[in-house]
């Protein structure tokens, strides 16, 4: 026991450091496993699903209305416990919908077809390859997983929404008051945010973790496909060699990671 | 210098403010309250490491899981007994809370006692306490 | 030298205690914040920086703005400046504390603060202005500080405070351009995207402190026995102008480049500051204020006559510093935003508990201001008033 203290001290010591998160696993990589003793350690779940880089298809031919686009996000509004707010300066929104020209603000025009033209748009974050609310936190609070996901540390985030102001999409909202009131039903699976905190789609990090597809996808009926971008046999791959496929302000080289089929 | 009573009671002013919490508190101290174990809890013996560990350094284990778990997606837990957890505070019954259950009698009684309010419960959502 | 600001008239007190009930108001709403949550202010989704973001703007060129009386003495040894450099080091610092105490307020979760040094992040412009205040604040402290001690004890100040006189001098533009940089680097900000901006910032920067400076100088010649120097405003005076017209000239560059190239997400912001955009118009007879304000204060500065007569003066530069204020302190941060990145517009009008919570920062800065300035002219009214005695012996 004394030595899992000592190591776990260590881990902890350097931990907070912030030298991130490889350190630690040297750490509990070196601390044992030498005298037969198993090791303590972390690692992955083994049905967790994986990616070299996560991207996302949304096949907008096969929707038609709000009525269509509800039951998805009603899914990621339920499982991530988000709040509703009426005051709409306090709205909290991961995914949402919007006309084509606020959504594709660089491609409207005015002879654009009518089915286009009224048809909703799912909108949400791009989890961007290059993202410039990663660049601008001052804490790391919001951060690039190695597989693309661009997520939020609720536990460290300072509020201070640097990263509203970089994100060229609004796909950022911030915890005006204590959203508790606001959640009908919580999902105790999930936890809710606290007030002053910035959050966003996490493309289902937690879901991902644990073997499942994010929740919008499953609530699609094959509406949005979800896969590794890197993957040349992937779902999402053959989606975007078959398709003509639009982007949101790719002009601004954020890159991101969710493709329109239009 | 003729400030001398001045500057005495100034000094018992001063005194009389500083030792303040002990006049007030003195006579209500109450007994270390021992945190009450769920039956759950009681029948695993053994949490995810041992006890006299868990009771002084918990919070750097919470801490730490919640950098492993948030930002590098790794979930499962290999303690030094050589047992797997899932890492999760409150996520159903593979968690911290799902053997804990009982907050009030668990978590809050020594927090309460030691006067520290950490603010896990402002975002994770506790078992629900039965009557 | 601090006993010198516990001796004053009943005015100064009647102003100290006053400003500390103001204080003590502000810091009621800011408890209110606390518990409740920024939304106790106008800001919104949208619009995610509002007043507060807006006057640590205002306030660090302010600070820097400071840097004009001490570069000219210590760069060029122009030596009418010596008796004021202090007043410019004394500007600084509560300056600089107001935009420190801005960001503060503006946090979501203020007990969080020292997460920006517990995990240091250089990409993150934010933690460069953090770095580059709180070093700038510890400058012109050292600096002012032992600059007037020395003058207090009849002796030339130390070597390596002149050193960190020049480092100051050096700070005083990077502390307003890594806050340019803070917006001027953000993609989808039209607004905000041009390289003229540090530059434009720093030329209002440099018109808003030193008539701000020229003000508080000449308040100081009415109301104690130190006399600020004639020689001294009207040089400050023709910095601030030349200050401004730089600062008018980048912002028609600005202009011109907006409209000429006709690109809407630049276009939008300016529309919507200066004309309203599909009915969302509050902050239109602002902005024309402001540029009026800005253009009567050049033709008071720009003519002789005008400027050295210091009754025009004072306004001319009360008509500077609220233009330059609308222009940074209001329209700056908030036109930004609107409309936002998906072409939506909601417009940000500030609450009033987000107004009392400002004016209780500006109240501290007041306060930290006249203590600083009580203290030096302290020390200046000492000096000559040995002098009288000694002409008169």
């Amino acid at each position: 026991m004394e030595k899992s203290r000592r190591s776990f001290l260590k881990l902890v010591g350097i931990s907070t450091l912030g030298l991130g998160a490889s350190p630690v696993l040297d750490v509990f990589a070196a601390s044992g496993g030498h005298d037969g003793k198993p090791k303590a350690g972390v690692s992955k779940r083994l049905n967790a699903l994986t990616a070299k880089r996560w991207g996302m298809v949304i096949d907008t031919r096969k929707f038609e209305s709000k009525e269509d686009l509800e039951p998805i996000i009603d899914a990621c509004n339920k499982i991530h416990n988000i709040p509703k707010l009426e005051n709409k300066r306090h709205e909290v929104m991961w995914i949402w919908e919007d006309e084509y020209k606020h959504v594709f603000t660089h491609r409207e025009h005015e002879f654009i077809d009518e089915r286009i033209k009224h048809l909703p748009f799912l909108v949400l974050c791009n989890h961007c390859e290059n993202p410039a609310c990663v660049r601008v936190c001052p804490t790391k609070a919001t951060f690039k997983r190695e597989d693309g996901i661009v997520l939020m540390d609720f536990h460290r985030c300072i509020g201070c929404r640097f990263c509203m102001a970089a994100c060229p999409y609004g796909s950022r909202s911030f915890n005006f008051r204590d959203p508790r009131p606001f959640i009908k039903e919580e999902n105790k699976e999930f936890p809710t945010r606290m007030k002053g905190v910035v959050e966003k789609c996490n493309f289902c990090a937690e879901r991902l973790a644990v073997g499942k597809m994010p929740a919008c996808v499953e609530a699609s009926n094959g509406a949005i496909a979800f896969g590794d971008l890197e993957d040349p046999e992937s779902e999402v791959r053959e989606l975007l060699r078959s398709n003509y496929t639009i982007r949101r302000k790719p002009d601004l080289g954020a890159g991101p990671s969710v493709y329109y089929i239009v | 210098m003729n400030d001398k009573n001045k500057i005495v009671a100034g000094l018992i002013i001063f005194a009389a403010i500083a030792t303040f919490p002990f006049w007030y508190n003195m006579g209500k101290a109450v007994p270390v309250p021992e945190p009450k174990l769920s039956e759950k809890a009681k029948a695993a013996k053994v949490c995810v490491e041992p006890k006299e560990f868990m009771k002084s350094e918990h919070m750097q284990v919470l801490d730490v899981w919640r950098d492993v778990v948030v930002r590098n997606a790794d979930r499962v837990y290999l303690s030094s007994s050589g047992k797997e957890y899932n890492m999760s505070l409150s996520s159903g019954e593979e968690s911290c809370m799902g053997c804990h259950s009982d907050k009030v009698e668990f978590c809050d009684k020594c927090h309460n006692y030691a006067s520290v309010d950490p603010y896990c419960w402002d975002c994770h959502i506790a078992p629900k306490e039965k009557k | 030298m601090l006993e010198l600001a516990f001796k004053g008239s009943k005015k100064y007190w009647v102003w100290i205690v006053s400003l500390c009930s103001v204080i003590g108001f502000a810091f009621i709403c800011y408890l209110w914040q606390l518990g409740f949550g920024l939304g106790i202010t106008g800001m919104s989704r949208d619009v995610s920086w509002g007043f507060y973001i807006a006057q640590l703007t205002f306030f660090v060129g302010v600070a820097a703005g400071g840097v004009m009386v001490v570069l000219p003495y210590y760069l060029h040894d122009y030596k009418a400046f010596g008796r004021i450099t202090v007043l410019g080091e004394f500007l600084a610092i509560p300056a600089v504390i107001m935009c420190l105490l801005f960001v503060i307020v503006d946090l979501g979760q203020p007990m969080r603060l020292l997460n920006v040094i517990l995990y240091p992040t250089p990409n993150s412009v934010l933690f460069w202005d953090m770095i580059v205040l709180n070093v700038y604040l510890l400058l012109n402290i050292v600096v002012g500080w032992n600059v007037l001690e020395a003058e207090r004890n009849n002796v030339k100040y130390p070597g390596w405070v002149k050193f960190l006189a020049y480092t100051s001098i050096v700070w005083a533009p990077a502390i307003h351009t890594v806050t340019a940089f803070l917006y001027c680097g953000l993609p989808g900000r039209g607004f905000w995207m041009t390289a003229i901006l540090a530059p434009r910032f720093l030329a209002s920067a440099f018109a808003a402190g030193p008539s701000l400076l020229i003000l508080l100088a000449l308040f100081i010649r009415n109301v104690t026995k130190f006399d600020p120097g004639k020689e001294q405003i009207q040089s400050l005076a023709k910095i601030v102008a030349y200050a401004l017209i730089l600062n008018v000239f980048f912002f028609l560059c600005e202009v011109f480049v907006v409209f000429y190239s006709q690109i809407p997400s630049h276009m939008s912001h300016l529309q919507y500051l200066f004309a309203g955009l599909h009915g969302h118009n509050a902050y239109v007879p602002w902005m024309w204020s402001a540029m009026a304000f800005m253009t009567i204060g050049i033709i008071l500065l720009v003519i002789p006559t005008a400027r050295k007569n210091e009754s025009v003066l004072a306004v001319a530069c009360i008509f500077v510093f609220a233009g330059t204020w609308i222009d940074k302190g209001l329209g700056m941060i908030s036109g930004g935003f609107v409309p936002n990145p998906l072409h939506h517009i909601n417009e940000y009008i500030p609450t009033i508990p987000e107004l009392v919570i400002t004016l209780g920062i500006y109240a501290i800065g007041a306060l930290i201001l006249t203590v600083l300035y009580k203290i030096a002219i302290g020390v200046k009214e000492e000096s000559s008033g040995a002098k009288d005695t000694c002409e008169s012996c």
